[in-house]
């Protein structure tokens, strides 16, 4: 029955849950320049209002434009579904399920890549380059990371090796290596959801963005789509991060379910911070950035070896 | 039995090519009696291997009256050369099939007849490699192969590049014999028969089996296009014609991987090292290759490049294998091989999918430069949904078959963190990996942005159209075989456990069925291809219904752009190619920029492949002007070499 409630809970989190963290950002860059900023839920206002509209589509592009964020909501909703977001385990879980996941963020990114060239815009193209390259950096980081997980836990799912990584004991050396790559994945994240210092989410200039220049062509419930992978994408692996820095314990089911919520709130609450703090790194200096966060999770596959 | 028929089939693929050289040369009678009868061998074939219960791991020997005086003609199947069987057959046929399209013999009345007399003998060639059970007979196959490998890549001998490639092909595959010469000459003394495969070579002293490692190694190497023995292997693909390229990509590199398997189970027990080694040449190969794919601009050595990629996976799987035998971990053998061979025959499918495609577009577009195409999918749709597959599946994406085997080569390598401490090292692999798989990945989507989507960049790309159904045909069966090993993984695990079971030389071997649940892929791959059907029935309405409003891209304002003016795939990977500037080693030409008002400057680069253009080329030049002094025994008399034969037999007379 508990698993029943965990699973169910889990679904709908993962559907309804993301777009509130991009509110919690918006908000929290807002008081931090001084605004009132717009109301928590407005991201999910605006994608209702998307949905309605009419799509205005390229006549340069084929079918792979409109495929491409329908690909992405698919894809980034069924790797979540192997992530545990609480205390319990994911709804799907099996041996092998961490390269599932992996490689189904990496089939998002083929479509959405392919579909920013199809426009033919040199922008897009531009953005998908990006896009391309820095998952060159980051898929080494997350593998790493990955690699600390299996070696702690022993067990080859994401659920198995999550969950016990929070019950390592503060200050042994496991500990510290989960610190590292804590970090390490904290930087990922940044990257694979196009936040400031990796990316601008906000600029209007298409020359010095990323994820939001691939989809400059989208319109309508395309663009909705889009913007909805994207807060899917940054709820797993603000989940993915929780279970790695939080402490939780099994038996207390309740107590780690709110734990993980207001974990969530505050992961969106120092991105927001980050974003207010930090400029926008040159593009030049993103691959360094990301090299190092796979340095943070090499020392911390070194540490526990 | 099946032995017997797998002898026939063989023979029947050599001869195929032979009545069409009866026909008159602008006659195309002949080209259709080949492809009957490769179709009907590699069916008879297939079905010999798939529905036949093969001995399990005890190999079949037949041994027929006729012996010659360097031994007797000694066939044997087991499970493991069942596995390397398969695609041969398929990728034969379903090549002829392609050809009667793409090289039709109307148009082609000089070299249509040659091209398949080779393609039969080179097919049936590999099938008896594959079979041989005695090292003459392997050695004698191999030439064959090799042989009509080195004409099938100079089918257009006319062109300076196609000879240019077919030398650096010979010259290596000549090193290549010479090597593996030596070892089985060794092979011979130290095992005392010329039987294959030994299994339990035992009390050999370790410089001889160090030295058998090598020679094989390289023997092997130069086959499977290993780095740095890749050289002949960009051009000759890229200049052969395109279903050639997807048989010696497919299928003639696996008879490298295929003797590298033999070779490191011959002592029963391979040294650690044999595994270090292996692995650590996969992913130099893995590696440096794919970065090299990512440079080119040329869509055929693209993919020949990404081609030693995966040979290079391949490599570090089977190398996990063999670290697994010698630390005793079965399930390391189990999930290192398991991926090794699945790779193996996952490769053998997309990636002559994708040769097949890239002979669409050269058929249509007469170019092999992928920046002069684009917008090529609102024109030949067909091809673009069959090489978008196969891009996808050679880029490990869920649920094709690609998936499967990587997710296998992965977790072997994740286990390496538990059970022996020997070799905690190997999980750096990972990473690497994961590295190799990311720039895969921008490799693919370059390749078919550039070429496909977007507007077109030439006149010939925008008046390309879909080639013929002889062509298409074979391309949607590959297609098909790929989606359907990426979601029914369980079809073939049966044959490849009994593969590992036969390579295993203790008989320990632990079934992947055991690790791995495969139907959670298939249980996966289901809800994918649902969304992807539900995707293309909305996307089918939007179309009906037109609600969208259809205008040109956002152009910020610009007034006039230009087909030409769209990011390229050079564009595409400039970052990774400052990045990786020192692996790529290209020649760059920067424009030269003078005074308050420059004149016009030209900006020129390009990629040939590094360690042919700065290392093979230049020592072998050295090497030549060295030997050149050795002329002088060669006078052209044809006496003197008489006497040169004489000489030799009295001192080997002698030395006996």
């Amino acid at each position: 029955m508990t698993t029943f409630i965990g699973i169910s809970l889990q679904a709908v989190l993962l559907t309804l849950l993301p777009p509130l963290l991009l509110g919690i950002i918006n908000k929290t860059k807002a008081g931090f320049v001084g605004r009132r900023g717009p109301p928590v839920l407005q991201v999910y206002y605006d994608l209702l209002r998307l949905v309605k509209k009419n799509v205005v589509i390229s006549s340069t592009t084929t079918w792979v434009f409109l495929a491409a964020p329908l690909v992405s909501v698919a894809s980034v909703v069924l790797a979540g579904l192997m992530v545990p977001l609480g205390p319990t385990a994911a709804p799907i879980h099996f041996k092998g399920d961490l390269i599932m996941f992996a490689y189904l963020l990496a089939l998002g990114r083929f479509f959405t890549t392919l579909a920013a060239l199809d426009t033919g815009s040199s922008f897009e193209g531009m953005g998908a380059a990006r896009e391309l390259t820095f998952a060159c950096f980051s898929e080494p980081a997350l593998f790493l990371a990955l690699l600390v997980l299996v070696k702690l836990s022993g067990a080859l799912s994401l659920s198995a090796m999550l969950l016990p990584a929070s019950h390592v004991r503060i200050g042994s050396t496991a500990s510290a290596a989960l610190v590292l790559i804590a970090v390490s994945l904290f930087v990922v994240l940044l990257a694979e959801t196009s936040r400031i210092p990796v990316d601008d989410p906000n600029t209007h200039l298409e020359l010095t963005m990323i994820h939001e220049v691939m989809v400059l062509d989208n319109s309508g419930p395309l663009l909705g789509a889009q913007i909805y992978a994207s807060s899917v994408k940054l709820l797993i692996l603000a989940a993915f991060l929780l279970h790695v820095v939080l402490p939780l314990k099994p038996a207390l089911v309740g107590r780690d379910w709110g734990l993980m919520l207001v974990g969530l709130v505050a992961v969106a609450g120092i991105i927001g911070a980050v974003e207010s703090l930090m400029a926008r790194l040159q593009m030049r200096f993103v691959p360094t950035l990301l090299v190092a966060a796979c340095l943070f999770s090499g020392f911390g596959f070194l540490l526990i070896l | 039995m099946n032995l017997l028929i797998l002898i026939m089939t063989a023979i029947g693929l050599i001869c195929s090519g032979v009545p069409g050289l009866f026909y008159h040369r602008r006659s195309a009678t002949g080209q259709h009696v080949a492809m009957a009868i490769n179709v009907v061998a590699s069916a008879v074939g297939m079905a010999a291997v798939l529905f036949h219960d093969i001995p399990r791991v005890a190999a079949e020997g037949w041994h027929p009256v006729c012996s010659l005086p360097i031994g007797k003609l000694a066939l044997s199947l087991d499970d493991m050369s069942a596995w390397f069987l398969l695609p041969i057959f398929f990728i034969s046929a379903l090549g002829s099939v392609y050809g009667l399209g793409y090289w039709p013999q109307r148009k082609h009345p000089v070299d249509g007849r040659k091209l398949r007399l080779f393609w039969g003998l080179m097919s049936g060639a590999m099938v008896l490699v594959v079979l041989a059970a005695n090292s003459v007979w392997f050695l004698i196959a191999w030439e064959i192969m090799a042989l009509s490998g080195y004409f099938l890549l100079t089918t257009e001998d006319g062109r300076p590049e196609v000879r240019q490639s077919g030398w650096v092909y010979f010259i290596a595959t000549h090193l290549a014999t010479l090597c593996l010469i030596v070892f089985f000459v060794m092979l011979r003394i130290y095992s005392g028969s010329f039987h294959l495969w030994p299994r339990a070579l035992v009390g050999l002293p370790v410089g001889v089996l160090t030295a058998l490692f090598l020679l094989g190694l390289i023997g092997f190497g130069f086959k499977a296009g290993l780095v740095p023995l890749h050289v002949w292997l960009p051009a000759g693909h890229a200049n052969a014609p395109s279903h050639v390229s997807a048989l010696f990509s497919g299928v003639m590199l696996n008879m490298g991987i295929y003797g590298i398997m033999r070779l490191v189970v011959m002592t029963g027990n391979p040294p650690l090292w044999w595994g270090v080694v292996l692995i650590s040449v996969g992913m130099l190969s893995a590696f440096s290759a794919i970065t090299w794919a990512m440079a080119q601009r040329d869509f055929k050595r693209l993919l020949a490049y990404s081609s030693i990629e995966n040979i290079g996976i391949i490599t570090t799987g089977l190398g996990l294998a063999v670290l697994g035998l010698s630390v005793d971990q079965p399930i390391w053998v189990a999930l290192g091989l398991g991926g090794a061979l699945l790779h193996t025959l996952n490769h053998s499918l997309f990636k002559p999918l994708l040769f097949m495609g890239a002979g669409g577009m050269i058929h249509s577009a007469k170019t092999r430069d992928m920046e002069s195409l684009g917008g090529l999918a609102a024109r030949m749709p067909a091809v673009f949904c069959v090489m978008l597959l196969g891009s996808a599946a050679i880029a490990a994406l869920p649920p094709l078959n690609g998936f499967v085997s990587e997710m296998l080569i992965y977790l072997g390598f994740f286990q390496t963190l538990h059970g022996s401490a020997a070799a905690t090292w190997a999980a750096w692999v990972v990473p690497a990996l994961a590295l190799v798989g990311a720039v895969a990945l921008m490799t693919f989507v370059k390749l078919t942005a550039t070429c496909f989507v977007g507007q077109p960049r030439s006149a010939a790309a925008a008046g390309a159209h879909d080639p013929a159904a002889t062509m298409l045909w074979p391309m949607i069966l590959l297609a098909a075989a790929c989606v359907l090993v990426g979601a029914f993984p369980v079809l073939l695990v049966g044959l490849l456990d009994h593969a590992i079971a036969a390579w295993v030389p203790s008989h320990r071997s632990i079934p992947l069925v055991s690790i791995i649940n495969f139907w959670w892929l298939t249980a996966l791959a289901l809800p994918l291809m649902i969304c992807a059907a539900g995707i293309a029935w909305w996307i089918h309405r939007c179309r009906r219904s037109v609600p969208e409003t259809i205008i040109g891209t956002w152009d910020c304002g610009y007034a006039a752009p230009s087909g030409r003016m769209q990011y390229t795939g050079s564009s595409l990977m400039q970052t990774m190619a400052v990045i990786f500037r020192r692996i790529l080693w290209r020649h760059e030409q920067p424009p030269e920029v003078h005074g308050i008002f420059p004149r016009p400057a030209d900006y020129a680069c390009n990629t040939p492949d590094p360690l042919l253009d700065r290392v093979a080329e230049p020592v072998l030049k050295k090497v030549g002007q060295i030997l050149e002094s050795a002329r002088i025994l060669q006078s052209g008399s044809a006496q003197l070499y008489m006497v040169y034969i004489l000489l030799i037999l009295l001192i080997l007379l002698m030395t006996r």
